[in-house]
Order: C-alpha cells, then structure tokens, then sequence
C-alpha cells in the first residue's frame, strides 16, 4: 500500500461544512452566530404563536431521533474511509486508467472518498495534467459530489430503495453522457483519446 | 427499527472491528476524525432541527405543496434547484430535510431537483472551481450539472 504524507489542504475537512472553501481554518463562529439568529427567530415566533409550538416540538423532535440513529454510524464510516483510502491511491488509479473499465473506475473510485467537493478539485486537476481522460475526470468529480457511498446509504434511509435506485442509476446514465459531452467540447489538460 | 439503521450502524461497527485488527493509531485518527467533524457539523444540524420544526409548525401541508408538489409542475423543480444550486447544505442532513418536504407534501421530482443541484452545483465555490479547473471546465461541468439535475427530476417524477 502506497500511503504517502498527506499535504493537501482540506484533507481533515469532512463531509459539506457550511464554510467557504479559501480559507485554510475556518472559524466554527459563523455557524454558532447563525445558530443564535435562527433560534432566537424560533423563540419570538413560538412565543408570540403558543398555539404552533406543539407541532413545532413535534416536528423538531423527531427530526433529531431519525438523524441521531444514523449520525454517529455515517461519521465513523467516513472517518474509516478518509484513513483508509488515501488520494494518492486514486489518483494512482485513475491517472492511466482507458477504455470502458476506466469509465466505470471513475465512477467506482468517486464514490469511495469522503469530503465535500472542493476537496476533489484540485485532485481532479492534477488528474488531468498528469494525462487523465477528461471524461473520467468529470465522472470522478459527479460521483464524487452526489453519489458517494456514505451518502447514499443515508439517501437509502430516508428516501427509500426506490428514489434512492432510481436516482443512483440516473445519475449514472446522464453523468456519463455529461463526460464524454464535456470531452468532445475541448481539451482540458493534455488528455489523449484513448480506445 | 429501520433496516437501513441497523445495517449503517453495524456496517460502522464491523469497520471500526476490522480497522482496530489492522492499525489501532489509524483506527482512533478515523475516530477522531469522525468526532472533529459531527462537531463541525453541529450547528448546521441544530440550524436543520429548529428550521425543519418551524416548517412543520407553521406551514400548513397545503402550502408546501402547493408551492413545491406535483401540481407545482416545472416552477417546483425550478425553484427546488435554484435552491439547490445556491445552498450549501451537509448531503447527511439533506436527505432528512427533503424526506421531511416530501412528507408534508412536497413532490418527488421537486426532492430529486433539489439532492441532485445540493451536491452537483456550487455557486458559492464556483470561483474555487474556476481558480482550479478553468472557466471552460466549470461552465460546462455546472450548466450541464443543472441540465442533469432537471432531466433527472422529471423522469424521476413521471415513474415514482
């Protein structure tokens, strides 16, 4: 197993903070002050409607015990990954990957790591420098962003099997399509046709 | 309980038994690894809570699904991925709020619109995206991300 020091700026950052991506380390002060905003809102109203609030606590309360079942799971499962699965390997992969098998390992090795997709960028572009199909890369970056594993396990819990399926295999279609789309529009990167 | 509960958790669970078999220090860096970030992600998911429960409390379902189900037509999945595209919400807590839209009468396009711009397109990382991919690149990935996204929603809506 190749597991270099990891470099990359963003590494530690999981699964979609509310952040903007520039900064190096973001502040958790903007999400608490948004937080205090948004309850002191709920206060006002429910004080000034008393006869909403019981639905309102209803509502609140089982949002938190569907989320409290499964957010400690998912945020192991995706710590596991990000310290199993390092993006060296993936780019290792998916750098002289061709052919149909190289389309579907750009779907495969999307949907494995974790984080939100800004981290992808800058992997997706040293992917296409070091000589990646564009269509891979951009199937890369898609099943990174909305069909990763954790997520969709979690799609499969509160959507269901049959919105979950759907979607997935929609998503699977129309991204490859999108791929080779982007691919025939331009050159991005040095990237070379390949059978 | 939920199968997919049980099947979250024990696929954790097995991970963690496997990954502390192979490498304790790596295995307690993905714990804490997992701790840091339910950490980072508390204020958004109480935001989700108190949002999602004021929703519920003061929008009669009528509302809801007038604005967003199936008799909303293409404005319901215009307006869902709008939203989606500008928002940036954790994927985790988006599948929760949009079962709960769905639930109080949302329609199923609307909620695939609205996944599928959340994770696709991001406005507010589109310089990011520029910066690092090119102008062409970004342009094409998210216009054609948003075609996607539509094409999706109505298919999804005409078989579900």
């Amino acid at each position: 197993m190749m597991e270099n020091k990891e470099m990359k700026p963003g590494k530690g950052g999981q699964q979609g903070q509310m952040m903007k991506p520039g900064m190096k380390k973001q502040k958790p002060l903007k999400g608490i002050l948004f937080l205090a905003l948004v309850l002191t809102a709920a206060v006002v109203l429910l004080v000034l409607y008393p006869e909403n609030r019981e639905p309102t606590y209803k509502a609140s309360w089982s949002f938190f015990v569907e989320i409290i079942q499964i957010l400690p799971g998912v945020m192991v499962l995706m710590g596991l990954f990000s310290v199993w699965v390092k993006n060296e390997t993936v780019i290792k992969y998916l750098g002289h990957s061709s052919g149909i098998s190289g389309l579907a390992l750009a779907f495969f090795l999307g949907m494995i790591p974790t984080g939100p997709l800004y981290v992808a960028f800058p992997l997706a572009a040293s992917l296409l420098k070091k000589g990646a199909r564009t269509a891979n890369v951009v199937i890369f970056l898609s099943a990174w962003a909305c069909i990763k594993l954790p997520q969709e396990l979690v799609e499969l819990r509160f959507l269901g099997l049959k919105f979950m399926a759907l979607r997935l295999g929609l998503t699977v279609v129309l991204v490859l399509f999108m791929g080779l789309f982007i691919e025939k529009a331009g050159k991005f990167g040095e990237s070379s046709v390949s059978d | 309980m939920n199968i997919t509960v049980i099947f979250i958790n024990a696929a954790a669970l097995l991970g963690l038994i496997i990954s502390f078999s192979r490498n304790k220090e790596k295995s307690m860096k993905a714990l804490k690894m997992a701790l840091k970030s339910t950490f980072k992600m508390a204020p958004a998911i109480l935001i989700l809570l108190i949002l999602v429960g004021l929703m519920m409390g003061f929008f009669k379902p009528e509302t809801i699904s007038r604005l967003l189900g199936e008799q909303s037509g293409i404005y319901g999945i215009v307006l869902a991925s709008i939203a989606g595209s500008i928002l940036m919400i954790p994927s985790l807590i988006a599948f929760p709020l949009t079962a709960s839209i769905v639930d109080s009468g949302a329609s199923i396009a609307v909620a695939a619109a609205f996944i599928t711009t959340l994770t696709m397109i991001g406005f507010v990382t589109l310089p990011i995206e520029i910066k690092i991919m090119g102008r062409k690149f970004t342009y094409l990935r998210n216009g054609l991300s948003l075609v996607v996204a539509v094409v999706i929603a109505l298919i999804m809506g005409v078989i579900l």
